[in-house]
C-alpha cells in the first residue's frame, strides 16, 4: 500500500508542479499575480476535448492546445497588462485587473459550454494500468511525471543557460535597465506569456486525460492549491515549484492514506500559512531588496 | 389565466363525454400547484403529464361522487412566492378540497402552513427533504424520502450479495450528500454490516486516490458512496484504475442515479448498484399499463415524477370517494386510510403522512452504461 500511495503522491504533485510552472514564471519574470492563469488550464482542456471530438490525434491536440492557450494569454497580456506596465500602476491594480478579467472568462466558459462534466473519448489514450509488482500505473500519470521533469529541466535551462534566459533575467531584474541594454522588453513579455498559457493549457489536457473531468471551473479549483505550491517553492522559482508541489503532493496523500481524508485538504494551506510565518520567501527564494 | 380557462374547459368536455352517471353534474375540483414555466418545468410537466393520464382513467371508470373529477392547475414557476398566491387562489377563489403539489420541498415549506391554516389537505407528490409533513397535520407525501431508499438497497445487497464489510466514502462540504451519508451509517448498523473506514472528500475534488488505494487494502465487499455526479464518476474510475475488483461493487445514494455518471465513467460504473422508488422496466401488469398508456398519449417516456404524479391522483380519488364529500375534513381523514396498489407498489399512509411501504423500492444495476433491474 505504501508503494501505491507514494506513486499516487508523485501523480498528484507532478500535477501540481506543471500547473504551478507556469504561474511561477509569470510573477517571475513579469511581477505579476495573473489570476487569469487558472482559467488557460479550462480553456486548454476544453480545446483539446473538441480536438479529439473531431478525430484529431492527441498527440496532435496537446500541442494545439497549449499553443491555441498561451496565444490567448498573450492577447489577455496584451489588453489587460501591458496598458498597466506602461502606466507605472502599483502592483495591485494588477491583481484587481487580472481578478475582474477572471469573472468575466469563467462566466462566459460556463454560459458558452455549461458546467456538465464531460470527458475525453476513451480511444484517445490507453487507460488501462499496468501493474508493476502490485503498483497500478497508467500511462496517462507516466506522462504527467515525465512531463513535470523535462519541462522543469527545459525551463531552468531556458532561464540560466541561454542567451535569451538571460535577457528574461535581466527583465525581472530591472525592466527599463534591460531595455536599455538592447532587450527588447515587449517581445520577452509576449514569449513569457505564451510559454506560461501553454504550460497551463497543457497541464489542463494532462489534467483532463487522468480524471476525465472536464468542466470550466477546473482551473479555478486548481489555483488555490497553485498557490500554496508557488509560496512554498518561492515566489518566482521554477526548482521550487517542483519540489513544493511533490511535498503538497505527497502530503496530502500519505495523510488521506494514513491519518484522516478529512484533513487532507488541510494539508496544503497548513504548510503555505507555515511558510509564510517561518521563511516568508519559500523554499528557494530569495529575500527581496528593493534598492533605491 | 388562461391556462387555468383551458382546464375549466377540457374538464367539462370531459364531463360531457363521460356523460353517464355524471350527466349536467359540476366536477369536483381539486387544486395543483406546479412548476409549469422556468428552468425546471420539466418536473412539473411530468407530474402533471401523470395526473392527466390518471384523470382520464377515473373519469373513464365513472368521476367521484358521481360527478367528474377535475384539476385546476396553478404555476409556480419554482417560485415560492408565486406558489403562495396559488395555494391563496385556490382556497380562497376556487374553494378546492385538496391541494397536489407543489414540486419542490422548498416551495412546500412555504405553501404547507397555508393549507394548515386553512384546513385543506395538500399532497405532495415530489417533496423528499426532511421535515415535509412536520409542517403540519394537513400536509401528506407520497415520494419516499431517500432515507427510505437506501436502507433497501443496502439490505438487498446484504442479502444478494452477502455484503458483510464495506468501506464508506462521502462528500463532507455538501448538505445533500452529507444527509445521505447520515441515512447510510444508520443503515449499515442496523443491518449489522461492518464498516471498515469511513473516508471523505470535497466536492470540487477529482484525485480520490489516496483514499481509494487506503480502501483497497482492507478489502471490503463493497464501498457504499454519498457523493454527486462529479465526484462519484471520479470515484469510479480511480477504483478500476486502481484495480478494485469489480466484484466489489460501489452502492450509491441517489446522487449516482443519474445517466450521466455512465458518460463520465463508462465501463468503470458497471456494477454500480443504487435504490429507486420507481424504475421504468418494472415488470408488473400495473407498471407496464402505464408506460405503454403514457407513451401512447406523450410520445415520450414516463420518469419517476410522472409516475409519483399517476399514483397520487388515483390515491386522492380513491380519498374522496371514501370521504363521500367534497369536504376537507372528510377527504384528510379518508387520505389516512387509502390502501392502493399502483405503479410504484403498494401504498398506505403512516400515521405521520408519510409512505409506509418500501416494498415498491426497486434495486437497479449499472450494466454496459444502462440501469437494469437487479436481481
Amino acid at each position: 500500500m505504501l508503494a501505491q500511495q507514494l506513486v499516487n503522491g508523485l501523480v498528484v504533485g507532478s500535477i501540481y508542479a506543471l500547473f504551478a510552472l507556469g504561474f511561477t514564471l509569470m510573477f517571475g519574470v513579469l511581477g505579476v499575480i495573473n489570476l487569469t492563469y487558472g482559467f488557460y488550464l479550462s480553456i486548454g482542456a476544453f480545446l483539446a476535448l473538441f480536438a479529439t471530438q473531431h478525430g484529431v490525434s492527441i498527440w496532435l491536440a496537446l500541442p494545439f492546445a497549449a499553443l491555441a492557450c498561451g496565444a490567448i494569454a498573450v492577447v489577455v497580456d496584451g489588453l489587460l497588462l501591458t496598458p498597466l506596465r506602461r502606466a507605472k500602476a502599483p502592483e495591485l491594480a494588477s491583481l484587481m485587473v487580472t481578478l475582474g478579467a477572471t469573472l468575466l472568462l469563467y462566466s462566459l466558459a460556463n454560459a458558452a459550454l455549461s458546467t456538465d462534466i464531460r470527458r475525453f473519448p476513451p480511444s484517445v489514450i490507453d487507460g488501462s494500468a499496468i501493474d508493476l509488482l502490485g503498483v497500478r500505473v497508467t500511462l496517462t500519470q507516466c506522462l504527467i511525471v515525465g512531463s513535470a521533469g523535462a519541462l522543469v529541466a527545459a525551463l531552468l535551462w531556458l532561464m540560466n543557460g541561454s542567451r535569451l534566459g538571460m535577457g528574461l533575467r535581466a527583465l525581472a531584474e530591472r525592466p527599463d535597465t534591460a531595455a536599455l541594454m538592447g532587450v527588447n522588453a515587449g517581445a520577452l513579455v509576449r514569449l513569457v506569456s505564451m510559454i506560461s498559457g501553454g504550460l497551463a493549457g497543457a497541464c489542463g489536457v494532462l489534467i483532463g486525460l487522468n480524471y476525465n473531468a472536464i468542466q470550466p471551473y477546473m482551473g479555478e479549483v486548481m489555483m488555490l492549491k497553485g498557490f500554496a505550491v508557488i509560496i512554498l517553492g518561492g515566489l518566482g522559482d521554477i526548482r521550487g515549484a517542483l519540489v513544493a508541489g511533490l511535498i503538497i503532493g505527497l502530503l496530502e496523500t500519505l495523510t488521506a492514506g494514513y491519518v484522516a481524508s478529512s484533513v487532507k485538504d488541510a494539508v496544503g494551506f497548513a504548510l503555505l500559512v507555515l511558510t509564510l510565518w517561518i521563511r516568508p520567501s519559500g523554499l528557494f527564494g530569495r529575500i527581496a531588496v528593493k534598492r533605491a | 389565466m388562461i391556462t387555468r380557462r383551458l382546464a375549466l374547459a377540457a374538464a367539462s368536455f370531459a364531463a360531457m363525454i363521460y356523460a353517464g352517471a355524471a350527466a349536467a353534474q359540476t366536477p369536483v375540483t381539486i387544486g395543483a400547484i406546479e412548476i409549469l414555466t422556468g428552468p425546471n418545468n420539466k418536473y412539473g410537466i411530468a407530474i402533471k403529464n401523470g395526473f392527466d393520464l390518471a384523470l382520464d382513467e377515473v373519469n373513464k371508470a365513472g368521476g367521484v361522487l358521481g360527478a367528474p373529477l377535475a384539476i385546476a392547475y396553478e404555476d409556480s414557476a419554482g417560485n415560492k412566492d408565486q406558489a403562495l398566491n396559488a395555494a391563496r387562489q385556490l382556497i380562497g377563489g376556487k374553494k378546492v378540497p385538496l391541494i397536489l403539489g407543489p414540486t419542490l420541498s422548498n416551495e412546500m415549506f412555504a405553501v404547507g402552513p397555508i393549507a394548515v391554516e386553512r384546513k385543506i389537505p395538500i399532497v405532495g407528490t415530489s417533496t423528499t427533504a426532511n421535515g415535509i409533513t412536520a409542517i403540519g397535520p394537513y400536509v401528506f407525501r407520497t415520494s419516499l424520502p431517500e432515507a427510505d431508499v437506501v436502507p433497501v438497497t443496502l439490505r438487498t445487497a446484504k442479502e444478494k450479495l452477502g455484503v458483510k464489510k464495506v468501506a464508506v466514502m462521502y462528500g463532507n462540504d455538501d448538505a445533500f450528500t452529507k444527509s445521505g451519508y447520515d441515512v447510510m451509517k444508520a443503515a449499515l448498523e442496523k443491518l449489522g454490516i461492518e464498516t471498515l473506514t469511513t473516508e471523505t472528500f470535497g466536492g470540487k475534488d477529482t484525485d480520490f486516490s489516496a483514499q481509494l488505494t487506503k480502501i483497497k487494502s482492507l478489502n471490503p465487499d463493497a464501498i457504499v458512496v454519498s457523493a454527486l455526479v462529479e465526484a462519484g464518476a471520479g470515484i469510479l474510475l480511480a477504483k478500476k484504475a486502481l484495480g478494485i475488483p469489480d466484484s466489489v461493487r460501489v452502492i450509491g445514494g441517489n446522487g449516482l442515479n443519474s445517466p450521466q455518471v455512465p458518460t463520465v465513467a463508462r465501463e468503470a460504473a458497471d456494477g454500480t448498484l443504487v435504490g429507486s422508488p420507481w424504475f421504468i422496466d418494472k415488470p408488473d401488469a400495473a407498471n407496464q399499463k402505464f408506460v405503454a398508456a403514457y407513451k401512447a398519449k406523450y410520445n415520450m417516456d414516463p420518469d419517476q415524477f410522472a409516475a409519483q404524479a399517476y399514483d397520487t391522483l388515483f390515491i386522492v380519488a380513491q380519498a374522496i370517494k371514501d370521504a363521500g364529500a367534497a369536504n376537507p375534513e372528510k377527504i384528510r381523514d379518508a387520505l389516512g386510510k387509502v390502501k392502493h396498489n399502483g405503479v410504484m407498489g403498494p401504498f398506505s399512509f403512516t400515521p405521520d403522512r408519510d409512505p409506509a411501504d418500501t416494498s415498491g423500492v426497486v434495486v437497479i444495476e449499472m450494466k454496459g452504461g444502462k440501469f437494469q433491474i437487479f436481481k
